[in-house]
């Protein structure tokens, strides 16, 4: 593995990325709380240095594949904010017309190829994109971030026999957050490490980055996207993490020991890498002003969305079809 | 008697079986040590054990599997699919294996097994995580079709489902979780194939199932105001289907209007409708009309899901029109 130096510029812009992540799911758990955000949320707090890292490896035109709990790749990719959480609280204004909610965030312009919301199917999926930019000859590179608990379902190992034996240029991320839902991974695998020791069963070498050191995703994201894009085929890399709420809505993940809670709270990515920079030599000015940016892009966005009308009736029944409409019959 | 939600109903409706019958099983995602994500099994492993409740990886092809092979090997299991919208990733072993399987082999394998799951909309969850498919399942020969709309059916049919020797697709619905209602003490069974009538009438028959029954109840209650004595049946199981109770009351008022809370094609309610048609259409005064969801999957913004999703005042202005 190559290891990527990490320069002033690209550490801020990390820093940023998760500043803004942080920020941003904060308040769509406090609109949630309010009722302005609706149905569900699953929030990837913690979880940032893991969205941060990849999405400053990747390239312009690369796709993005993630799951219900993706906000922060969706935002990290360019989504804008306001039309993210107005998606959330089924705002016309939303990236999707308030037709998706929070699980279905997509922004293909940015690359953002959608979140999905039944466990694994996007898994096989983003091979099929990376199999068209093989095709294409475009040099894109699809990268597919999934849970502990996917591993466990038909598709992860379908798509991952299927990505090597084509030598795809795709990157699967599993963001080890230790639990699926109210159920500790180690109840429900027979290894210690549900991604990186199925890795070999695919021809890949087992990979392990810490999921809350924001560099070192970086590097592992390069190597693995550069590996990729240059036809050495997939990845398997399984990021060590931790959401720091619970599963989704306001669960208050009682299921988890409270010992393991405060240690993870205690090893927060953002901490982590705010001190860093600090001990770097990098002002603290610097740093809070990134920090002000942030907290202002999320109110003019909350803002948006306060001020956002309900979508207009009558896209209740428009785009199911290539022709905009929804009709079956004449 | 006591009061009793729709979500406790379905714990209490498995206990029963549970302690009646050492054979019955359950397993599924979150169900055990966490009681259910919509804790509709809270308690269950508590007090039968870890041997007889028992969680499983996410892992639907394996659960669905699973409950076949323990039923073909004398368990009568019941698994729980979080939500109906993943049936579509167990399929295979639904619909080609576990619903063929008596049939393909001349009679030798009972398959005496409950699919549970939560199905249905209003919940803002949107597209893949609010799906109405009871049609879907109806569809395939050799799955049984149930869906309670209150607390006592959920129990009553839990039990008929659990003692039934084919496969059963229970479809608890989501918006019905905290429905309460007072519920006798004691066992409660009912058999598979009955409606019941929740409202009589004489001017027009409405149809409904699972979360419809609420808003065809509503519907009669508004139209009771404008002079239109409507009959509400609930249908409580597709298959098999009680097409007596429910030609009965049409040949009776002359109308009929089906709430399904499915898209419009396919939807239940064609069958029922063409099952009129072909068998008492000289008993109708008026066409049947179909009140459906349109032809689209649920949109998560409450406006438009709301507007989706039949409603009483949907169903009020249909059936005035029809008068
Ligand atoms: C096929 C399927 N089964 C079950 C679910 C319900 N479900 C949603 S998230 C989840 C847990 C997923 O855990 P993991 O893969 O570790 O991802 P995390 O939520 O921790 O990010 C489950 C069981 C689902 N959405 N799809
Ligand atoms: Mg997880």
């Amino acid at each position: 593995m190559v290891t990527v130096v990490t320069t002033p510029d690209l550490r801020l812009t990390l820093y940023r990325g998760m500043v803004r992540a942080r920020y941003f799911e904060q308040r769509v758990y406090d609109l949630f709380l309010e009722g302005i955000v609706k149905g569900t949320t699953h929030l990837g707090l913690g979880q940032e240095a893991v969205a941060a890292g990849f999405a400053a490896a990747m390239h312009p035109g690369d796709m993005t594949f993630c799951t219900y709990r993706g906000h922060n790749h969706t935002l990290l990719r360019g989504a804008p904010m306001g039309a993210l959480i107005g998606e959330m609280a089924g705002r016309s204004i939303g990236i999707c017309g308030g037709k998706g909610g929070s699980m279905h965030l997509t922004d293909v312009p940015k690359g953002a190829m959608g979140s999905y919301a039944i466990v694994g199917a996007h898994l096989p999926i983003a091979a099929g994109a990376a199999w068209a930019a093989v095709v294409r000859k475009t040099g894109q590179v699809a990268v597919c971030f999934f849970g502990d608990g996917a591993t466990n379902i038909g598709a992860f190992h379908e798509a991952l026999n299927f990505a090597a034996i084509w030598r795809l240029p795709v990157v699967f991320v599993c963001e080890n957050n230790l639990y699926m839902e109210y159920t500790p991974i180690s109840a429900v695998i027979p290894v210690e490490h549900p991604a990186a020791d199925r890795a070999r069963s695919y021809g890949l070498p087992p990979l392990i980055v810490d999921g809350n050191d924001a560099d070192a995703v970086h590097a592992m994201a390069t190597d693995v996207i550069e590996l990729a894009r240059r036809g050495g085929g997939p990845s398997l890399v399984e990021a060590k993490t931790y959401r720091h709420k619970g599963h989704s809505r306001a669960d208050p993940g009682t299921y988890r020991p409270q010992h393991e809670v405060e240690a993870w709270l205690a090893y927060d990515p953002l901490r982590i890498y705010r001190d860093r920079l600090l001990e770097a030599g990098i002002a603290a000015s610097t740093l809070d002003q990134i920090e002000r940016e942030s907290m202002s892009e999320v109110d003019d966005a909350t803002e948006q969305v306060r001020n956002a009308s309900p979508p207009d009736p009558a896209t209740l029944e428009t785009d199911l079809w290539a022709d905009g409409g929804s009709s079956w019959r004449n | 008697m006591a009061e009793l939600t729709y979500r406790h109903a379905v714990a209490r409706g498995i206990a029963q079986e549970m302690e009646r019958d050492p054979t019955v099983v359950m397993i599924g995602e979150d169900v055990a040590a966490a009681g259910g994500v919509f804790k509709t099994t809270e308690g269950l492993q508590a007090r039968f054990g870890p041997e007889r409740v028992r969680d499983t990886p996410i892992s639907e092809q394996a659960i669905t599997g699973a409950l076949m092979g323990a039923a073909m090997n004398g368990l009568r299991p019941i698994g729980e699919l979080m939500f109906s919208d993943f049936l579509m990733v167990c399929w295979d072993i639904v619909a080609n294996q576990i619903a063929k399987t008596r049939y393909m082999t001349g009679g030798q394998v009972s398959l005496p097994l409950v699919i549970r799951t939560a199905n249905g909309g209003g919940t803002r969850f949107g597209g893949q995580h609010s799906q109405s498919l009871e049609a879907m399942v109806m569809a395939i020969p050799g799955l049984k079709v149930v869906a309670p709309a209150n607390p006592r059916d959920v129990i009553g049919l839990m039990a008929a489902a659990v003692r039934d020797d084919d496969p059963v697709v229970v479809f608890e619905h989501k918006k019905l979780f905290a429905m309460k209602q007072d519920v006798p003490d004691g066992e409660i069974v009912d058999r598979l194939g009955v409606a019941t009538v929740v409202i009589p009438g004489s001017d027009v028959t409405i149809a409904a199932l699972a979360a419809m029954v609420p808003v065809a109840e509503e519907a009669a209650r508004r139209l009771k105001e404008s002079g239109v004595s409507a009959e509400v049946i609930d249908l409580r199981s597709l298959v098999p289907l009680d097409t007596q109770t429910l030609l009965g009351s049409v040949s009776r008022t002359g109308r009929l209007v089906t709430v399904e809370e499915n898209p419009r094609l396919c939807g239940w309610g064609a069958e029922v409708a063409s099952i009129v048609a072909e068998e008492i259409l000289w008993d109708l005064d008026g066409p049947v009309v179909r009140i459906t969801t349109p032809h689209i999957p649920l949109p998560s913004s409450a406006e438009l899901e709301d507007l989706a999703i039949p409603s009483p005042e949907r169903v009020v202005e249909a059936v005035l029109r029809l008068q």
